[in-house]
């Protein structure tokens, strides 16, 4: 129960500081939507769109968008070292990064509210034709990406060249993530749907999810400390 | 709840890749002991209260707390350590109120809205209280950044540099504060440029010179005096 | 042990020098002809690459969690090992894929996700040069990422319809392909075990010399 509420209440500070100034939604969501639109440059062809360039498109600007605001999240801690002050407290680990990647999960929902409509209508997707797959791939997708994404943003709040360093490390470990992502909305969205791949496809990222969380919550306390 | 009375280093080295940032550190404190860390920049002064306050783990050497060591004791033994360190660890988009709060809760802290009052109290910034940190002066800061490393009444207590953009007002609550800390049993370890407002509150002076730990003699002289002398 | 790697590396030569002979003996592939013969190494580079990803994985977690600094510079050479061993297999599998099925490059599961996996050691050694201070910790838990990664290599290419050979082609291998196949595993698995033992005593020479410079200033 102590967990629950240590996760709340970091979750809420997070959450309190974006409501301030809503500068990492704002941003996010712009850059998500300008990244829909160029890609749609490069792969609408006389009003109409390339095969299964929906399905990618979505989920790569779910990437960059996510890697954008994991970035922007970790800088405010970085500031006046408040992720240090929180590791010298009695907050319990595991909490702590459950609280960070639940504020990142909420602000990435945000995004997507926004994002997976706009793809729809923009590449004449029929993305909610099956609700529940599609929901059950964003949000496992999302939670993959983010739980990997959280513990490495955490990790490199001290080291040089953070920057750069997040994207490096991120894409090439969530690309499984982003594969089923856009293999499964791809099944969901041909002409001829693939319900049980797309049914394959959520699996893989359950397990994905399950194991990199886990994963992520066993090492977070022995990669923070210094 | 973990408690301790003694706070000792023994050989405690600290290396950086090839940098040697504390050679062979040894210090004990004992409760109601305030203890001055002096020493030209980049000595390792801020390094030393970075591994007493569990930070950082030291190379070589040990720490203890009493009888407990960072490693086992864990949360409740951070829970009594205090660090205001170079970076103010507060949240500039939160009020100043809101940040006391949060770190009231993590700390888990009773009587939470109390506490908070009365360290707005202390800090001078009760009309402020719902002001952002962003707004502050340095100097308001550094008050608000002090009470919330103290919020949690901690028994060990690390300053880096308190004094640091406070004016005299300011100065004069503080010199209060540290003699009240002592009163309280509270094992103090301040490290200051600003040697003579801290002459006088203080039981014992030791420099940090390359890394190692030198004693300053008791004896005539102003601190600074003494200070000179063994540089 | 220091004697050994010297021994080691000449047998695993002299394994390397009757290879092509024991190559060309075997029988030749149906379909595929003189190329397929690429597979004696590819093959095992493949396999021997995962292993070597399992052990920087190992080494990491040991070093992660027990805090030995000796299972660190075992998992920085195994990295580099992994990197260069990935090399191997990403250039040698087109070129084997071209003759064979007309194609440089075919983005099924498996081809990507060793793909993956060796960009994933890529991003290792990025971090531990250009991480600064603490990045071998760092780098300890990406490597153990790495790691998880590798299952579902293998499992995608069950669920993912291919062109590739399925992993159930070891056991179904002639009888004459088999010995030539272990026999280069074997080759490989030595060539390994002996470069992953010389460059991990040159990560402790380089400790040991650290350590000196540090004892200097005392």
């Amino acid at each position: 129960m102590r967990f629950v509420e240590t996760v709340w209440l970091v979750t809420r500070k997070d959450l309190l500081i974006e409501a301030r100034s809503k500068e990492i939604l704002y941003t996010t969501l712009f850059f998500a939507v300008s990244c829909v639109l160029v890609f749609a440059f490069g792969f609408v062809r006389e009003g109409r769109p390339l095969g299964d360039a929906a399905a990618g498109i979505l989920w790569i600007a779910i990437a960059f968008s996510g890697t954008l605001a994991l970035g922007r999240a970790f800088e405010r801690e970085r500031q006046s070292e408040t992720l240090r002050a929180l590791m010298m407290s009695p907050i319990d680990r595991p909490a702590l990064y459950v609280g960070k990647l639940c504020g990142v999960l909420i602000l990435l929902a945000a995004v997507e509210l926004i994002v997976v409509p706009l793809v729809g209508l923009m590449f004449q997707a029929p993305l909610f034709a099956h609700p529940v797959l599609m929901i059950g791939l964003l949000l496992t997708g999302t939670v993959g990406f983010a739980a990997v994404g959280t513990l490495f943003a955490a990790m490199l709040v001290r080291a040089r060249s953070r920057d750069v360093l997040l994207p490096v490390l991120l894409y090439p470990i969530t690309i499984p993530v982003i594969i089923a992502g856009v293999r499964g909305t791809a099944a969901l969205l041909q002409a001829e749907v693939d319900e049980p791949m797309a049914r394959a496809w959520l699996s893989m990222l359950v397990f994905f999810d399950v194991v990199f969380v886990t994963l992520a919550l066993w090492t977070f306390e022995p990669v923070m400390t210094e | 709840m973990i408690d301790f009375s003694t706070l000792t280093l023994t050989d405690v080295s600290r290396n950086f890749g090839r940098r040697r940032a504390l050679a062979r550190v040894s210090l004990a404190a004992a409760a109601g002991e305030t203890i001055a860390l002096l020493g030209p920049n980049g000595a390792g002064k801020s390094t030393l209260l970075s591994i007493a306050a569990t930070l950082i783990a030291p190379s070589s050497g040990e720490v203890r707390y009493g009888d407990h060591d960072a490693r086992t004791a864990g949360g409740a033994l951070r829970g009594r350590i205090g660090l205001l360190g170079h970076d103010l660890y507060l949240y500039p988009e939160l009020s100043a109120a809101e940040n006391l709060r949060f770190f009231a809760k993590v700390y888990r802290l009773d009587g939470v809205e109390r506490r908070v009052d009365e360290a707005l109290d202390r800090a001078g910034l009760t009309t402020r209280r719902d002001d952002q940190v962003a707004g502050f002066s340095r100097g308001m800061r550094q008050r608000l950044a002090l009470e919330r490393a103290l919020l949690h009444a901690p028994r060990l207590v690390l300053l880096d540099e308190p004094f640091t953009g406070l004016d005299d007002a300011a100065t004069h609550a503080l010199r209060r504060r540290l003699a009240g800390l002592r009163e309280a049993g509270c094992i103090v370890l301040v490290t200051t440029h600003d040697l003579e407002t801290i002459d006088g509150l203080i039981d014992r002076a030791v420099m940090l010179q390359q890394g190692k730990l030198v004693t300053i003699a008791d004896g005539a002289g102003s601190l600074r005096e003494r200070y000179r002398r063994s540089l | 042990m220091n004697r050994l790697y010297p021994l080691l590396l000449l047998v695993t030569a002299a394994m390397f020098a009757y290879a092509p002979f024991m190559i060309l003996a075997a029988p030749y592939e149906s379909t595929m002809g003189l190329i397929q013969k690429i597979f004696y190494f590819h093959a095992p580079v493949a396999m021997t690459m995962f292993v070597s990803a399992f052990v920087c994985g190992i080494a990491s977690a040991i070093f992660l969690f027990g805090g030995r600094p000796g299972a660190d510079r075992v998992a920085m050479a195994a990295a580099e090992l992994t990197s260069i061993l990935g090399l191997i297999v990403l250039v040698t599998g087109p070129m084997w894929a071209r003759k064979a099925w007309g194609v440089w490059w075919q983005w099924d599961a498996r081809l990507t996700s060793t793909l993956v996996l060796w960009l994933i050691f890529q991003a290792y050694l990025l971090l531990r040069r250009f991480g600064g201070p603490g990045s071998d910790r760092l780098a300890a838990g990406v490597a153990l990422f790495g790691m998880a990664n590798v299952p579902f290599v293998y499992w995608s290419v069950n669920v993912w319809r291919t062109v590739h050979p399925t992993t159930t082609v070891v056991p179904s291998l002639q009888p004459g392909m088999r010995g030539p196949f272990w026999y280069c595993f074997l080759a490989f698995v030595l060539l390994y075990v002996s470069v992953l033992g010389v460059r991990t005593r040159l990560e402790k020479r380089r400790a040991e010399l650290e350590a000196l410079y540090l004892a200097v200033e005392e």
